[in-house]
């Protein structure tokens, strides 16, 4: 497949990046849905393997955690439209109810203030009927790990 | 249905291993999750691997994997402290991020801060090389089994 690098977009680029993405990221076969400044949505197909309660083949909570702390991470991603030196300083779910099994789930974020080191993020993932399984509110660093980045305000 | 964690808790209750408890939760064994206890309860291990890296340029564990880390090691401080037949189901979770969690063994023990008849509150840390430079903590509230055989 010819793609013309200057005719991606940036949500494109992270979307490229997720799909050819490695880690954790291709381990659970995370997927964008869509990605603007203002939000970002990733999936996550159902498998078996991520089950935390085997009785009753609900997910576990760290595979939601998961999901929303990258949903996180794209969203200040797509908000800076840049590749930022980012990281979580704290995140804090609640978890509503239970995932249904043999469903995907998704997750949606958006930042809601930054500030030139800190960006603040809200969070929710839900299944297909929308109604949400877990929120969240998260606190991430910009220019975590180099001392030089300088986060550019758009 | 879930007879294979039933018999695994009732074997660990005889032999004080709790590794089977741990592989019969799908996600755990995903994670490649290894338990083993001191006097005050379980310590988890989770063996650094490339499938639980979230920056590759650091790199660095997945911050998400982190906090799953510390919430499945409180499910199995809870499994283990009430000798529970039945995961308990977890309520909230706040995890703070101390330190860039490098991509070697990392190590958690949890606490349960106060335990009601309904509500397990709970503290986690998890830390790497050395214990009293900790890269993840957390607060977490689990709703615990009504009944247990």
């Amino acid at each position: 497949m010819d793609i013309d690098p200057n005719s991606l977009t940036w949500a494109d680029k992270l979307g490229l990046m997720l799909a050819n993405g490695h880690g954790q990221s291709k381990a659970l076969g995370l997927s964008m849905e869509s990605c603007t400044r203002d939000r970002s949505v990733l999936r996550l197909p159902w498998q078996e393997k991520l089950v935390g309660d085997p009785a009753t083949r609900v997910l576990h909570g760290g595979v939601i955690t998961t999901l929303i702390d990258s949903a996180c991470g794209f969203a200040l991603m797509g908000h800076l439209e840049q590749l930022g030196d980012i990281a979580t300083l704290d995140l804090r779910i609640d978890y509503l109810q239970p995932a249904a099994p043999d469903l995907d789930v998704f997750a949606g974020a958006e930042v809601y203030k930054l500030t030139s080191s800190i960006a603040f993020l809200r969070a929710s993932a839900y299944q297909t009927d929308g109604d949400p399984i877990a929120t969240a509110v998260a606190t991430f660093m910009l220019g975590a790990n180099a001392p030089k980045y300088q986060a550019k305000r758009g | 249905m879930s007879a294979t964690i039933v018999d695994a808790v009732k074997a660990a209750r005889e032999s004080g291993d709790y590794q089977a408890v741990l592989e019969s939760i799908p996600y755990m064994k995903f994670l490649g999750l290894v338990v083993e206890a001191d006097e005050n309860g379980p310590i988890c291990r989770m063996p650094g691997s490339d499938h639980i890296i979230g920056n590759p340029v650091l790199p660095a564990i997945h911050g998400g994997v982190v906090g799953a880390f510390l919430e499945s090691t409180a499910i199995m401080h809870i499994m283990w402290s009430r000798e529970s037949l039945h995961v308990p189901k977890i309520i909230n979770l706040t995890v703070e991020y101390l330190r860039s969690a490098r991509v070697v063994d990392t190590y958690a023990q949890a606490v349960i801060t106060k335990q009601g008849r309904r509500i397990a509150n709970m503290r986690v840390e998890a830390w790497q090389a050395d214990r009293a430079k900790p890269v993840a903590a957390a607060h977490a509230h689990f709703l615990l089994p009504r009944e247990d055989a």
